[in-house]
């Protein structure tokens, strides 16, 4: 059941749980319970929306780091990795396999804020081998969400 | 003197009455802006991996026709796909038939096994093509009244009670349309005994059969000793949301498909090639899309279901299809006249229950392949007109 209520509000985070209730057949005090308990534990991180910022005029700029790491005895990749998502700058941050180990997204209000970071707290961490910085130029799609362009359903009015 | 039409259409199309909404259809037209719960086919389009494929055969240059029974491939991947789901063997090279939607499987059926005057028995209310493909070929529909005390199943005694010598055929459509109703493998097992101690051909259209919810769907033809005489229709409209492309099947005794075929060939010649392909993909890979689709539906039926109860127009729980079906009784109008003030003074629409046959009087189809915002708007509108208008 709380795999049908985590889809259902991973869709639309504003689904009430009398909705859910209707939707699922479990009773509402019982949705609300699942859900309080999912928050607490952290199963649902935090609710939020996805926004084309672009039509507002407001432009963050986003680049995707690689980050070449030496990993380190007995902890890996993860205490490196945990320097760099401290950065609030750092919006995401994964482990990959391939010919670079960390995959940093940055978020900032100027290219220079963004090369300045990389240049200045991330390149100089103990352990960071070297980093590629890929500006990001276009979003296309965000989250399964298509965001100009998206195909309109069109019906007839009635269909028997 | 130029010649007067008037009168020269055939006396058997004129047969059929003209669909006694249409004053409800033009009202239709005339208003913008409705909530549309009448739309009888999915609000998806159609899979993406499913329209990449066509794409690509039109850009390999796959443009022509094909054998009348239909891509041999598309016929393979059917009959493993019916093997596979319900444990039927059908010979793709003489059992199977690709047709133009369960549309032309229906009239195909309808002409490929009636001569004038053959009686084929189906449910009040039921899909608007049954009667008319029946009247088309010759016979003579013979309708079967079903309610919502018994959640507009069909009841194999009933049945029986209506054959004749001129009986030929029962024809059902479980899940159905307008009402949403799906029938237990027991109640459809009593049916087959129907047919078998009367020797009749059972036509089952079988087009929503992945639209359960909770439930199993059961396809006649796996029912003891009835696979010969069964025509199972099938299509890919409604599962794989695929309504404009135009696809579907006939799974049958070879004679039936022969003689379905021999009409098809010189009417149809054959589905067309880009909805062959696509058909292809979707029994190949579509089963996760159409089962997305499914787990979606089922979240606005119980949306829709509590809702109509809700604001008090009774509402069985239809376990199949995406159709609901209450009663508008409470009201004291008629299915017609509810759904005209209903378009008129909420713009909402919905289908009078008498569309699809005198027992949908009290009635009136709504459909939820449609968002669960747009449901929920429409509930409340709804909710509002059941209120102002309630007899005491
Ligand atoms: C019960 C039923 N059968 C058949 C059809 C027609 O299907 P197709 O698109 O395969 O011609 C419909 C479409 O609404 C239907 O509801």
């Amino acid at each position: 059941m709380i795999k049908e209520i985590l889809k259902i509000l991973e869709n639309d985070a504003r689904t009430t749980a009398k909705q859910i209730s209707t939707m699922t057949g479990t009773p509402s005090d019982e949705v609300a319970k699942i859900i309080k308990q999912a928050e607490k534990d952290r199963t649902i991180l935090k609710y939020k929306t996805i926004i084309n910022w672009e039509k507002v005029g407001d432009e963050q700029v986003w680049a995707l780091i690689e980050v070449k790491v030496a990993p380190q005895r007995d902890v890996g990749f993860d205490s490196i990795a945990e320097r760099i998502y401290r950065f609030p700058q750092a919006r995401s941050v994964y482990l990959l396999s391939g010919t670079y180990d960390l995959l940093v997204l940055v978020a900032g209000k100027t290219m220079h804020e963004v090369a300045d970071f990389v240049s200045q707290k991330l390149a100089p961490i103990e352990g960071v081998q070297g980093t590629v910085t890929h500006f990001m130029l276009k979003r296309y799609k965000e989250d399964g969400e298509i965001l100009e362009g998206r195909e309109e359903i069109r019906r007839q009015p009635v269909i028997l | 003197m130029s010649i007067r039409v008037q009168g020269l259409t055939s006396q058997r199309v004129n047969q059929i009455a003209p669909s006694g909404i249409r004053r409800f259809f033009d009202l239709l037209a005339s208003i913008e802006g409705i909530i549309s719960l009448g739309i009888g086919e999915p609000d998806f389009a159609t899979p993406w991996h499913i329209r990449e494929a066509a794409i690509y055969s039109l850009e390999k240059g796959y443009t022509m026709y094909t054998s009348n029974l239909g891509m041999p491939e598309l016929r393979q991947e059917l009959s493993r796909y019916l093997k596979d789901n319900y444990e039927l063997d059908y010979d793709p090279d003489s059992e199977l038939l690709i047709t133009v939607g369960v549309s032309e499987g229906l009239d195909l059926t309808m002409r490929a096994i009636l001569n004038p005057g053959d009686e084929v028995i189906m449910p009040d209310p039921c899909y608007v093509s049954y009667s008319a493909c029946v009247i088309l070929a010759g016979g003579t529909p013979i309708m079967v009244p079903t309610n919502q005390e018994s959640n507009f199943e069909i009841s194999a005694a009933d049945i029986e009670a209506r054959v004749t010598n001129k009986t030929k055929a029962i024809l059902i459509g479980y899940p159905a349309n307008p009402t949403g109703a799906v029938m237990s493998k027991e109640k459809l097992a009593q049916i087959a005994e129907v047919a078998q101690r009367h020797q009749l051909l059972v036509i089952s259209d079988e087009i929503y059969a992945k639209l359960v919810y909770g439930v199993e769907h059961t396809c006649f033809a796996t029912l003891p000793e009835i696979k010969e005489s069964t025509i199972l229709l099938g299509g890919f409209s409604k599962a794989y949301a695929m309504t404009g492309w135009r696809i579907g099947y006939a799974a049958a005794n070879k004679e039936v498909i022969a003689s379905m075929n021999k009409i098809h060939q010189y009417t149809m010649l054959c589905a067309s090639i880009m909805a062959q392909v696509a058909a292809i993909e979707a029994l190949k890979s579509g089963e996760s899309s159409s089962a997305e689709m499914v787990e979606e539906y089922n979240r606005r039926r119980l949306t829709i279901v509590q809702g109509l109860n809700d604001i008090g127009l009774s509402c069985f729980e239809s376990r199949g299809a995406f159709y609901a079906f209450p009663s508008i009784k409470g009201t004291g109008m008629t299915s017609e006249e509810f759904a005209e003030k209903l378009l008129i003074e909420e713009k909402v629409a919905v289908v009078p229950g008498t569309a699809f046959g005198e027992c949908g009087e009290g009635h009136v189809r709504c459909c939820y392949a449609t968002s669960l915002a747009d449901i929920e708007e429409a509930l409340s509108r709804m909710g509002r007109f059941v209120k102002k208008h309630k007899k005491v």
